[in-house]
Protein backbone atom coordinates (compact mmCIF):
# COMPACT_ATOMS: atom_id res chain seq x y z
CA UNK A 1 0.00 0.00 0.00
CA UNK A 2 1.20 3.54 -1.08
CA UNK A 3 1.71 6.14 1.94
CA UNK A 4 -0.86 8.96 1.76
CA UNK A 5 2.41 11.01 2.48
CA UNK A 6 5.64 10.30 2.53
CA UNK A 7 8.85 12.48 2.96
CA UNK A 8 12.07 11.65 1.82
CA UNK A 9 14.69 13.62 3.58
CA UNK A 10 13.20 17.45 3.27
CA UNK A 11 15.50 20.04 3.42
CA UNK A 12 14.67 23.81 3.41
CA UNK A 13 17.15 26.48 3.61
CA UNK A 14 15.94 30.11 3.87
CA UNK A 15 18.39 32.49 2.37
CA UNK A 16 18.75 36.04 4.34
CA UNK A 17 19.56 38.63 2.16
CA UNK A 18 22.52 40.66 3.12
CA UNK A 19 22.09 44.78 3.62
CA UNK A 20 24.68 47.12 4.40
CA UNK A 21 24.67 46.75 7.93
CA UNK A 22 24.83 42.53 7.82
CA UNK A 23 26.37 39.83 5.56
CA UNK A 24 24.00 37.21 3.67
CA UNK A 25 23.23 33.94 5.18
CA UNK A 26 21.60 30.95 5.31
CA UNK A 27 18.90 29.41 7.71
CA UNK A 28 18.47 25.62 7.72
CA UNK A 29 15.37 25.75 8.69
CA UNK A 30 14.83 21.43 8.24
CA UNK A 31 17.91 19.10 7.58
CA UNK A 32 16.66 16.35 5.86
CA UNK A 33 13.42 15.00 7.67
CA UNK A 34 11.61 11.61 6.53
CA UNK A 35 8.54 10.01 7.58
CA UNK A 36 5.20 8.56 5.96
CA UNK A 37 1.47 8.83 7.09
CA UNK A 38 -1.24 6.08 6.08
CA UNK A 39 -4.54 6.75 5.22
CA UNK A 40 -7.12 7.71 8.30
CA UNK A 41 -3.96 8.28 10.42
CA UNK A 42 -2.55 10.82 12.38
CA UNK A 43 0.58 12.30 12.75
CA UNK A 44 2.28 14.65 15.35
CA UNK A 45 4.91 16.61 15.02
CA UNK A 46 5.95 18.06 18.21
CA UNK A 47 8.91 20.54 19.13
CA UNK A 48 9.31 24.43 20.04
CA UNK A 49 9.29 27.27 18.63
CA UNK A 50 12.24 27.93 15.87
CA UNK A 51 12.31 24.09 15.37
CA UNK A 52 10.98 23.97 11.56
CA UNK A 53 7.59 22.07 12.30
CA UNK A 54 5.38 24.95 10.49
CA UNK A 55 7.94 25.25 7.68
CA UNK A 56 7.34 21.70 7.31
CA UNK A 57 3.69 22.27 7.42
CA UNK A 58 4.12 24.68 4.90
CA UNK A 59 6.15 22.14 2.70
CA UNK A 60 3.73 19.16 3.04
CA UNK A 61 0.87 21.90 2.46
CA UNK A 62 2.66 22.90 -0.91
CA UNK A 63 3.06 26.47 -0.02
CA UNK A 64 6.62 26.87 0.01
CA UNK A 65 8.88 24.39 -2.17
CA UNK A 66 11.48 21.99 -0.36
CA UNK A 67 15.19 22.66 -1.05
CA UNK A 68 16.40 19.24 -1.74
CA UNK A 69 13.94 15.77 -0.65
CA UNK A 70 11.61 14.04 -2.03
CA UNK A 71 7.50 14.71 -1.07
CA UNK A 72 5.62 11.88 -2.38
CA UNK A 73 1.59 12.74 -2.09
CA UNK A 74 -0.55 9.54 -2.89
CA UNK A 75 2.61 8.02 -3.97
CA UNK A 76 3.24 10.37 -6.36
CA UNK A 77 6.44 12.76 -6.80
CA UNK A 78 5.46 16.44 -6.19
CA UNK A 79 8.08 19.54 -6.42
CA UNK A 80 6.00 23.11 -6.84
CA UNK A 81 9.48 24.41 -7.17
CA UNK A 82 9.74 22.77 -10.79
CA UNK A 83 6.00 21.80 -12.00
CA UNK A 84 4.01 24.78 -9.68
CA UNK A 85 1.24 23.55 -8.39
CA UNK A 86 -2.07 21.86 -9.95
CA UNK A 87 -5.38 22.58 -8.66
CA UNK A 88 -5.76 18.73 -8.10
CA UNK A 89 -2.81 18.90 -6.10
CA UNK A 90 -4.46 21.53 -4.06
CA UNK A 91 -7.70 19.64 -3.30
CA UNK A 92 -5.69 16.91 -1.89
CA UNK A 93 -4.01 18.82 0.58
CA UNK A 94 -5.59 21.25 2.97
CA UNK A 95 -4.64 23.33 6.08
CA UNK A 96 -6.18 24.69 9.24
CA UNK A 97 -3.86 27.26 10.96
CA UNK A 98 -3.67 28.19 14.43
CA UNK A 99 -5.16 31.58 14.93
CA UNK A 100 -8.84 31.50 13.96
CA UNK A 101 -9.03 35.62 14.03
CA UNK A 102 -6.13 35.94 11.68
CA UNK A 103 -7.04 33.24 9.07
CA UNK A 104 -10.46 34.21 7.98
CA UNK A 105 -11.36 37.26 6.19
CA UNK A 106 -13.20 40.24 7.96
CA UNK A 107 -14.91 41.20 5.31
CA UNK A 108 -16.14 37.90 3.80
CA UNK A 109 -19.13 36.46 4.59
CA UNK A 110 -18.87 32.69 6.18
CA UNK A 111 -20.48 31.49 2.86
CA UNK A 112 -18.29 33.21 0.85
CA UNK A 113 -15.57 31.80 2.98
CA UNK A 114 -16.32 28.28 2.52
CA UNK A 115 -17.30 28.85 -1.10
CA UNK A 116 -13.90 30.36 -1.99
CA UNK A 117 -11.57 27.17 -2.17
CA UNK A 118 -14.56 25.88 -4.55
CA UNK A 119 -14.54 28.87 -7.10
CA UNK A 120 -10.42 28.79 -7.00
CA UNK A 121 -10.09 25.12 -7.65
CA UNK A 122 -12.96 23.96 -9.29
CA UNK A 123 -15.85 24.73 -12.48
CA UNK A 124 -18.92 24.17 -9.94
CA UNK A 125 -21.44 26.07 -10.08
CA UNK A 126 -22.43 28.84 -7.72
CA UNK A 127 -25.74 27.19 -6.25
CA UNK A 128 -23.87 24.02 -6.08
CA UNK A 129 -21.41 26.03 -4.12
CA UNK A 130 -23.72 27.17 -1.60
CA UNK A 131 -25.66 23.91 -0.95
CA UNK A 132 -21.75 22.49 -0.93
CA UNK A 133 -21.10 25.39 1.54
CA UNK A 134 -24.60 24.66 3.85
CA UNK A 135 -23.77 20.42 4.30
CA UNK A 136 -20.40 21.12 5.91
CA UNK A 137 -21.32 24.33 7.63
CA UNK A 138 -23.91 21.67 9.68
CA UNK A 139 -21.50 18.89 9.42
CA UNK A 140 -18.75 21.34 11.39
CA UNK A 141 -21.89 21.58 14.21
CA UNK A 142 -22.75 24.82 13.05
CA UNK A 143 -26.34 26.22 11.56
CA UNK A 144 -27.65 27.50 8.06
CA UNK A 145 -28.34 31.18 9.97
CA UNK A 146 -24.90 31.60 10.24
CA UNK A 147 -24.19 31.68 6.77
CA UNK A 148 -24.39 35.18 5.94
CA UNK A 149 -22.61 36.22 9.15
CA UNK A 150 -19.53 37.44 9.11
CA UNK A 151 -16.34 36.30 11.41
CA UNK A 152 -16.18 38.92 14.06
CA UNK A 153 -19.69 37.67 15.04
CA UNK A 154 -18.01 33.94 15.78
CA UNK A 155 -16.46 32.82 19.25
CA UNK A 156 -12.95 31.65 18.76
CA UNK A 157 -14.19 28.10 18.96
CA UNK A 158 -16.76 28.73 16.26
CA UNK A 159 -14.55 30.59 13.89
CA UNK A 160 -11.66 27.20 14.32
CA UNK A 161 -14.93 25.02 13.24
CA UNK A 162 -15.15 27.63 10.18
CA UNK A 163 -11.33 27.23 9.32
CA UNK A 164 -11.98 23.76 9.25
CA UNK A 165 -15.04 23.59 7.27
CA UNK A 166 -13.16 25.59 4.95
CA UNK A 167 -9.95 23.51 4.73
CA UNK A 168 -12.82 20.34 4.09
CA UNK A 169 -14.73 22.20 1.40
CA UNK A 170 -12.67 20.43 -1.05
CA UNK A 171 -12.70 16.84 0.23
CA UNK A 172 -8.80 16.78 0.70
CA UNK A 173 -7.29 13.71 1.44
CA UNK A 174 -4.72 15.16 3.83
CA UNK A 175 -5.58 17.82 6.55
CA UNK A 176 -2.73 19.79 7.80
CA UNK A 177 -3.42 21.49 11.96
CA UNK A 178 -1.19 23.93 12.60
CA UNK A 179 -1.55 24.12 16.16
CA UNK A 180 -5.45 24.23 15.97
CA UNK A 181 -6.76 24.24 19.24
CA UNK A 182 -3.69 26.37 21.00
CA UNK A 183 -5.67 29.52 20.94
CA UNK A 184 -8.78 28.00 22.37
CA UNK A 185 -9.89 27.50 25.70
CA UNK A 186 -10.33 24.01 27.66
CA UNK A 187 -13.46 23.69 27.11
CA UNK A 188 -13.66 24.58 23.26
CA UNK A 189 -10.45 22.76 23.05
CA UNK A 190 -12.38 19.29 23.77
CA UNK A 191 -15.50 19.77 21.16
CA UNK A 192 -12.98 21.20 18.24
CA UNK A 193 -10.76 17.70 18.95
CA UNK A 194 -13.37 15.84 19.25
CA UNK A 195 -14.74 17.25 16.19
CA UNK A 196 -11.55 16.47 14.21
CA UNK A 197 -11.89 13.08 15.47
CA UNK A 198 -15.33 12.99 14.15
CA UNK A 199 -14.38 13.94 10.71
CA UNK A 200 -11.21 11.82 10.61
CA UNK A 201 -13.86 8.82 10.90
CA UNK A 202 -16.43 9.79 8.65
CA UNK A 203 -14.20 10.94 5.81
CA UNK A 204 -11.11 8.78 6.08
CA UNK A 205 -8.75 11.83 6.62
CA UNK A 206 -5.57 12.20 6.83
CA UNK A 207 -3.80 14.44 9.59
CA UNK A 208 -0.40 16.13 10.19
CA UNK A 209 -1.19 17.62 13.31
CA UNK A 210 1.58 20.35 14.26
CA UNK A 211 1.61 21.38 18.41
CA UNK A 212 3.76 21.94 21.37
CA UNK A 213 0.62 20.52 23.66
CA UNK A 214 1.91 17.13 24.55
CA UNK A 215 -1.08 16.29 26.20
CA UNK A 216 -3.33 17.03 22.99
CA UNK A 217 -0.82 14.64 20.66
CA UNK A 218 -1.35 12.16 23.14
CA UNK A 219 -4.60 12.18 22.85
CA UNK A 220 -4.97 12.36 19.32
CA UNK A 221 -1.82 10.53 17.68
CA UNK A 222 -1.19 7.68 16.23
CA UNK A 223 2.32 8.61 15.40
CA UNK A 224 5.08 11.22 16.75
CA UNK A 225 7.71 12.65 15.21
CA UNK A 226 9.68 15.32 17.48
CA UNK A 227 11.82 18.03 16.50
CA UNK A 228 14.91 20.10 17.52
CA UNK A 229 16.70 22.59 15.46
CA UNK A 230 15.18 20.97 11.96
CA UNK A 231 16.08 17.92 12.76
CA UNK A 232 13.58 14.76 13.70
CA UNK A 233 15.16 13.57 16.59
CA UNK A 234 12.57 11.34 17.75
CA UNK A 235 10.03 9.35 15.20
CA UNK A 236 8.10 6.19 16.25
CA UNK A 237 4.21 5.33 17.18
CA UNK A 238 2.77 7.33 20.08
CA UNK A 239 3.24 4.66 22.99
CA UNK A 240 6.82 4.08 21.97
CA UNK A 241 7.55 7.43 21.76
CA UNK A 242 5.85 7.92 25.21
CA UNK A 243 6.70 4.88 27.19
CA UNK A 244 10.29 5.29 26.02
CA UNK A 245 11.75 8.49 25.01
CA UNK A 246 15.73 7.83 23.54
CA UNK A 247 16.44 11.64 22.89
CA UNK A 248 17.37 13.95 25.89
CA UNK A 249 15.30 16.46 24.30
CA UNK A 250 12.34 14.25 24.46
CA UNK A 251 13.09 13.44 27.94
CA UNK A 252 13.30 17.58 28.79
CA UNK A 253 10.22 17.92 26.93
CA UNK A 254 8.65 15.58 28.66
CA UNK A 255 9.73 16.63 32.46
CA UNK A 256 8.81 19.92 31.38
CA UNK A 257 5.21 19.24 30.68
CA UNK A 258 3.01 20.05 33.74
CA UNK A 259 1.45 17.29 35.61
CA UNK A 260 -2.17 17.82 36.70
CA UNK A 261 -2.56 14.03 38.28
CA UNK A 262 -3.26 14.09 42.49
CA UNK A 263 -0.24 12.17 42.48
CA UNK A 264 2.21 14.54 41.30
CA UNK A 265 0.30 16.89 43.72
CA UNK A 266 0.93 15.08 46.40
CA UNK A 267 4.71 14.68 45.62
CA UNK A 268 4.99 18.28 44.84
CA UNK A 269 3.73 19.42 48.42
CA UNK A 270 5.58 16.94 50.36
CA UNK A 271 8.97 18.28 48.41
CA UNK A 272 7.73 21.97 49.58
CA UNK A 273 6.96 20.60 53.04
CA UNK A 274 10.50 18.99 53.14
CA UNK A 275 12.01 22.22 52.02
CA UNK B 1 -3.57 38.82 58.55
CA UNK B 2 -4.48 38.71 55.40
CA UNK B 3 -2.48 39.93 52.44
CA UNK B 4 -5.08 40.89 50.07
CA UNK B 5 -8.51 40.44 51.20
CA UNK B 6 -11.46 41.37 48.65
CA UNK B 7 -14.90 40.58 49.60
CA UNK B 8 -18.16 40.42 47.20
CA UNK B 9 -16.25 42.86 44.35
CA UNK B 10 -18.28 43.79 41.69
CA UNK B 11 -17.13 44.80 37.99
CA UNK B 12 -19.46 46.67 35.81
CA UNK B 13 -18.46 48.05 32.30
CA UNK B 14 -20.82 50.57 31.03
CA UNK B 15 -21.70 48.93 27.37
CA UNK B 16 -24.20 50.18 24.72
CA UNK B 17 -26.76 47.69 26.11
CA UNK B 18 -26.50 48.21 28.97
CA UNK B 19 -24.29 47.33 32.16
CA UNK B 20 -22.16 44.01 31.74
CA UNK B 21 -21.35 42.54 34.56
CA UNK B 22 -17.61 41.10 34.18
CA UNK B 23 -17.07 40.03 37.61
CA UNK B 24 -20.42 39.33 40.11
CA UNK B 25 -19.69 38.95 43.53
CA UNK B 26 -15.94 37.20 43.78
CA UNK B 27 -14.50 37.05 47.41
CA UNK B 28 -11.00 35.69 48.04
CA UNK B 29 -7.93 35.83 50.21
CA UNK B 30 -4.17 35.58 49.86
CA UNK B 31 -2.27 35.46 53.11
CA UNK B 32 1.56 35.71 53.09
CA UNK B 33 3.91 33.24 51.25
CA UNK B 34 1.02 31.53 49.98
CA UNK B 35 0.49 30.90 46.48
CA UNK B 36 -2.92 31.18 45.14
CA UNK B 37 -4.44 29.92 41.84
CA UNK B 38 -7.42 31.78 40.07
CA UNK B 39 -8.67 29.17 37.30
CA UNK B 40 -10.72 29.99 34.66
CA UNK B 41 -11.16 30.29 30.81
CA UNK B 42 -11.58 33.55 28.86
CA UNK B 43 -14.74 35.85 29.95
CA UNK B 44 -14.44 33.94 33.82
CA UNK B 45 -13.45 37.53 34.99
CA UNK B 46 -10.20 36.28 36.69
CA UNK B 47 -8.19 38.92 34.97
CA UNK B 48 -10.46 41.32 35.51
CA UNK B 49 -10.80 40.64 39.10
CA UNK B 50 -7.20 41.14 39.50
CA UNK B 51 -6.75 44.33 37.04
CA UNK B 52 -9.68 45.88 39.71
CA UNK B 53 -7.49 45.54 42.81
CA UNK B 54 -4.41 47.17 41.01
CA UNK B 55 -6.92 49.75 40.10
CA UNK B 56 -5.72 49.72 36.23
CA UNK B 57 -9.25 49.27 34.72
CA UNK B 58 -10.49 52.56 32.64
CA UNK B 59 -12.79 54.66 33.70
CA UNK B 60 -15.80 53.08 32.17
CA UNK B 61 -15.90 50.41 34.47
CA UNK B 62 -17.48 50.34 37.77
CA UNK B 63 -15.89 48.84 40.35
CA UNK B 64 -17.64 48.04 44.34
CA UNK B 65 -16.43 46.10 46.95
CA UNK B 66 -17.41 45.41 50.45
CA UNK B 67 -14.11 45.00 50.97
CA UNK B 68 -10.64 45.34 49.06
CA UNK B 69 -7.83 45.64 51.49
CA UNK B 70 -3.86 45.38 50.96
CA UNK B 71 -2.49 44.89 54.23
CA UNK B 72 -5.58 45.98 56.73
CA UNK B 73 -5.74 49.17 54.61
CA UNK B 74 -8.85 49.78 52.12
CA UNK B 75 -7.27 50.50 48.50
CA UNK B 76 -10.89 51.96 47.02
CA UNK B 77 -11.03 54.50 50.00
CA UNK B 78 -7.54 56.05 50.12
CA UNK B 79 -6.66 59.21 47.71
CA UNK B 80 -5.09 57.77 44.12
CA UNK B 81 -1.90 59.21 44.74
CA UNK B 82 -1.60 57.33 47.94
CA UNK B 83 -2.58 54.17 45.77
CA UNK B 84 -0.12 54.66 43.34
CA UNK B 85 2.61 54.55 46.02
CA UNK B 86 1.32 50.52 46.68
CA UNK B 87 0.65 49.47 43.50
CA UNK B 88 4.09 48.75 41.78
CA UNK B 89 5.61 48.80 44.46
CA UNK B 90 3.96 46.07 47.15
CA UNK B 91 1.67 44.74 44.35
CA UNK B 92 2.94 44.07 41.48
CA UNK B 93 2.05 42.44 38.27
CA UNK B 94 3.56 40.38 35.52
CA UNK B 95 1.61 40.49 31.83
CA UNK B 96 0.53 37.51 30.20
CA UNK B 97 2.30 38.90 26.41
CA UNK B 98 6.16 40.06 27.39
CA UNK B 99 6.81 41.08 24.51
CA UNK B 100 3.52 43.36 24.29
CA UNK B 101 3.73 44.58 28.00
CA UNK B 102 7.17 46.12 27.36
CA UNK B 103 7.86 49.34 25.90
CA UNK B 104 9.56 49.04 22.70
CA UNK B 105 11.03 52.37 22.23
CA UNK B 106 13.28 51.94 25.74
CA UNK B 107 15.87 49.53 26.72
CA UNK B 108 14.94 47.16 29.22
CA UNK B 109 17.47 48.88 31.84
CA UNK B 110 15.63 52.30 31.37
CA UNK B 111 12.57 50.50 31.67
CA UNK B 112 13.67 48.62 35.21
CA UNK B 113 15.99 51.33 36.23
CA UNK B 114 12.30 53.86 36.09
CA UNK B 115 10.78 51.77 38.61
CA UNK B 116 13.32 51.56 40.83
CA UNK B 117 14.04 56.01 40.27
CA UNK B 118 9.89 55.97 41.39
CA UNK B 119 9.05 54.32 43.97
CA UNK B 120 12.57 53.59 45.53
CA UNK B 121 14.57 57.09 45.07
CA UNK B 122 17.93 55.68 44.31
CA UNK B 123 20.46 57.31 42.44
CA UNK B 124 21.88 56.45 38.96
CA UNK B 125 24.77 54.71 40.40
CA UNK B 126 22.57 52.20 42.84
CA UNK B 127 19.84 51.88 40.13
CA UNK B 128 21.96 50.20 37.88
CA UNK B 129 23.58 47.94 40.62
CA UNK B 130 20.39 47.07 41.69
CA UNK B 131 18.94 46.42 38.28
CA UNK B 132 22.16 43.68 37.66
CA UNK B 133 21.36 42.20 41.00
CA UNK B 134 17.71 41.47 39.79
CA UNK B 135 18.40 40.54 36.16
CA UNK B 136 21.02 37.87 37.66
CA UNK B 137 18.28 36.94 40.06
CA UNK B 138 15.88 36.19 37.27
CA UNK B 139 18.20 34.33 35.55
CA UNK B 140 19.51 36.53 32.59
CA UNK B 141 22.91 35.87 31.40
CA UNK B 142 25.31 38.70 30.93
CA UNK B 143 23.11 41.49 32.97
CA UNK B 144 25.44 44.59 32.35
CA UNK B 145 25.20 44.15 28.70
CA UNK B 146 21.50 42.99 28.40
CA UNK B 147 20.12 46.52 30.36
CA UNK B 148 21.42 48.27 27.30
CA UNK B 149 18.94 46.12 25.13
CA UNK B 150 15.39 46.85 23.55
CA UNK B 151 13.03 44.34 23.69
CA UNK B 152 13.14 43.45 20.45
CA UNK B 153 16.24 42.22 20.56
CA UNK B 154 15.32 39.46 23.28
CA UNK B 155 13.59 36.42 23.28
CA UNK B 156 9.71 35.74 24.09
CA UNK B 157 11.06 34.01 27.42
CA UNK B 158 14.02 36.75 27.96
CA UNK B 159 11.48 39.22 27.94
CA UNK B 160 9.02 37.60 30.28
CA UNK B 161 12.27 37.18 32.64
CA UNK B 162 12.67 41.26 32.64
CA UNK B 163 8.98 41.65 32.95
CA UNK B 164 9.27 39.65 36.58
CA UNK B 165 12.80 41.20 37.47
CA UNK B 166 10.94 44.66 37.02
CA UNK B 167 7.92 43.42 39.13
CA UNK B 168 10.57 42.34 41.85
CA UNK B 169 12.54 45.75 41.50
CA UNK B 170 10.58 46.94 44.92
CA UNK B 171 10.65 43.87 46.78
CA UNK B 172 6.83 43.51 46.44
CA UNK B 173 4.70 41.66 48.94
CA UNK B 174 2.11 40.65 46.69
CA UNK B 175 2.71 39.20 42.63
CA UNK B 176 0.16 38.46 40.73
CA UNK B 177 1.20 36.42 37.76
CA UNK B 178 -1.36 36.77 34.85
CA UNK B 179 -1.16 33.86 32.32
CA UNK B 180 2.54 34.20 33.38
CA UNK B 181 3.18 31.25 30.47
CA UNK B 182 1.04 31.08 28.07
CA UNK B 183 2.81 32.32 24.76
CA UNK B 184 5.86 29.93 25.92
CA UNK B 185 7.24 27.21 25.07
CA UNK B 186 6.59 24.28 27.19
CA UNK B 187 10.28 23.92 28.37
CA UNK B 188 10.63 27.73 28.82
CA UNK B 189 7.48 27.54 30.87
CA UNK B 190 8.96 25.13 33.20
CA UNK B 191 12.06 27.23 33.69
CA UNK B 192 9.67 30.78 34.24
CA UNK B 193 7.72 28.74 36.70
CA UNK B 194 10.21 27.38 38.70
CA UNK B 195 11.65 30.64 38.68
CA UNK B 196 8.45 32.05 40.05
CA UNK B 197 8.07 29.39 42.46
CA UNK B 198 11.78 29.99 44.15
CA UNK B 199 11.38 33.23 44.32
CA UNK B 200 8.65 33.05 46.09
CA UNK B 201 9.91 31.07 48.75
CA UNK B 202 13.03 33.01 49.17
CA UNK B 203 11.23 36.43 49.12
CA UNK B 204 8.08 34.73 51.34
CA UNK B 205 5.65 36.83 48.61
CA UNK B 206 2.01 36.04 48.55
CA UNK B 207 1.45 35.06 44.89
CA UNK B 208 -1.31 34.99 43.27
CA UNK B 209 -1.14 32.82 39.69
CA UNK B 210 -3.99 33.48 36.81
CA UNK B 211 -4.21 30.99 34.83
CA UNK B 212 -6.55 28.80 32.57
CA UNK B 213 -3.87 25.71 32.27
CA UNK B 214 -4.43 23.16 34.56
CA UNK B 215 -1.18 21.53 34.88
CA UNK B 216 0.37 25.30 35.95
CA UNK B 217 -2.41 24.79 39.09
CA UNK B 218 -1.17 21.58 39.50
CA UNK B 219 2.38 22.32 39.32
CA UNK B 220 2.20 25.95 41.80
CA UNK B 221 -0.62 26.20 43.45
CA UNK B 222 -1.50 26.06 47.39
CA UNK B 223 -4.82 26.82 47.15
CA UNK B 224 -7.23 27.09 44.32
CA UNK B 225 -10.35 29.73 43.39
CA UNK B 226 -12.56 28.38 40.33
CA UNK B 227 -14.21 31.04 38.54
CA UNK B 228 -16.87 31.14 35.95
CA UNK B 229 -18.67 33.75 34.52
CA UNK B 230 -17.53 36.37 37.18
CA UNK B 231 -18.84 34.10 39.60
CA UNK B 232 -16.50 32.18 41.60
CA UNK B 233 -17.56 28.63 41.45
CA UNK B 234 -15.35 26.75 43.87
CA UNK B 235 -12.39 27.51 46.48
CA UNK B 236 -10.46 24.64 47.75
CA UNK B 237 -6.58 23.60 48.50
CA UNK B 238 -5.25 22.20 45.17
CA UNK B 239 -4.90 18.60 46.85
CA UNK B 240 -8.51 18.03 47.31
CA UNK B 241 -10.09 20.07 44.48
CA UNK B 242 -7.72 17.48 41.50
CA UNK B 243 -8.91 14.61 44.26
CA UNK B 244 -12.33 15.35 45.38
CA UNK B 245 -13.97 18.51 43.15
CA UNK B 246 -16.92 19.75 44.43
CA UNK B 247 -18.42 21.54 42.20
CA UNK B 248 -19.48 20.12 38.36
CA UNK B 249 -17.96 22.74 36.32
CA UNK B 250 -14.16 21.51 37.93
CA UNK B 251 -15.33 17.91 37.76
CA UNK B 252 -16.59 18.72 33.50
CA UNK B 253 -13.38 21.15 33.80
CA UNK B 254 -10.76 18.57 34.70
CA UNK B 255 -12.68 15.52 32.64
CA UNK B 256 -12.03 17.74 29.43
CA UNK B 257 -7.90 17.72 30.09
CA UNK B 258 -6.78 15.41 26.94
CA UNK B 259 -4.53 13.49 29.53
CA UNK B 260 -7.81 11.91 31.59
CA UNK B 261 -9.13 10.98 28.68
CA UNK B 262 -11.11 7.30 28.76
CA UNK B 263 -12.50 6.35 25.33
CA UNK B 264 -11.89 7.70 22.03
CA UNK B 265 -14.23 10.77 22.37
CA UNK B 266 -13.59 13.66 25.12
CA UNK B 267 -16.01 14.72 27.04
CA UNK B 268 -17.34 18.24 26.59
CA UNK B 269 -17.92 20.82 29.10
CA UNK B 270 -21.62 21.49 28.54
CA UNK B 271 -22.71 17.63 28.47
CA UNK B 272 -21.25 18.03 32.26
CA UNK B 273 -22.51 20.59 33.66
CA UNK B 274 -25.56 22.58 34.27
CA UNK B 275 -24.68 26.09 33.56
CA UNK B 276 -27.60 27.68 35.78
CA UNK B 277 -27.48 25.15 38.53
CA UNK B 278 -23.89 26.19 38.89
CA UNK B 279 -24.41 29.56 38.71
CA UNK B 280 -27.34 29.91 41.11
CA UNK B 281 -25.01 27.52 43.79
CA UNK B 282 -22.18 29.24 43.53
CA UNK B 283 -20.25 29.92 46.65
CA UNK B 284 -20.64 33.71 47.35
Amino acid sequence: MTHVLEARNLVRDYHIPGSLFRKARTVHALKGVSFSVDEGKTLAIVGESGCGKSTLGRIITLIDPATAGELLIDGKKVDIARDGLTTEMRRKVQIVFQNPYGSLNPRQKIGDILAEPLVINTKVPAAERRERAMTMLKKVGLEEKHYNRYPHMFSGGQRQRIAIARALMLNPKLLVLDEPVSALDLSVQAQVLNLLADLQDEFKLTYVFISHDLSVVRYIADDVMVMYYGEAVEYGSRDEVFSNPQHSYTKTLFAATPRADVASIKARLARKNAA
Amino acid sequence: MALLEIENLVVEFQTATGPFRAVDGVSLKVHESEVLAIVGESGSGKSVSMLAAMGLLPWTARVTADKLAFNGRDLLKMPSAERRKIVGKDIAMIFQEPIASLNPCFTVGFQIEEVLRIHMGLDRAARRKRAIELFEAVGIPDPGERLGHFPHQMSGGQCQRVMIAIALACNPKLLIADEPTTALDVTIQKQILDLLMKLQQEYRMGLIMITHNMGVVAETADRVVVQYKGRKIEEADVLSLFESPKSNYTRALLAALPENATGDRLPTISELFNEQQTLEGAAR
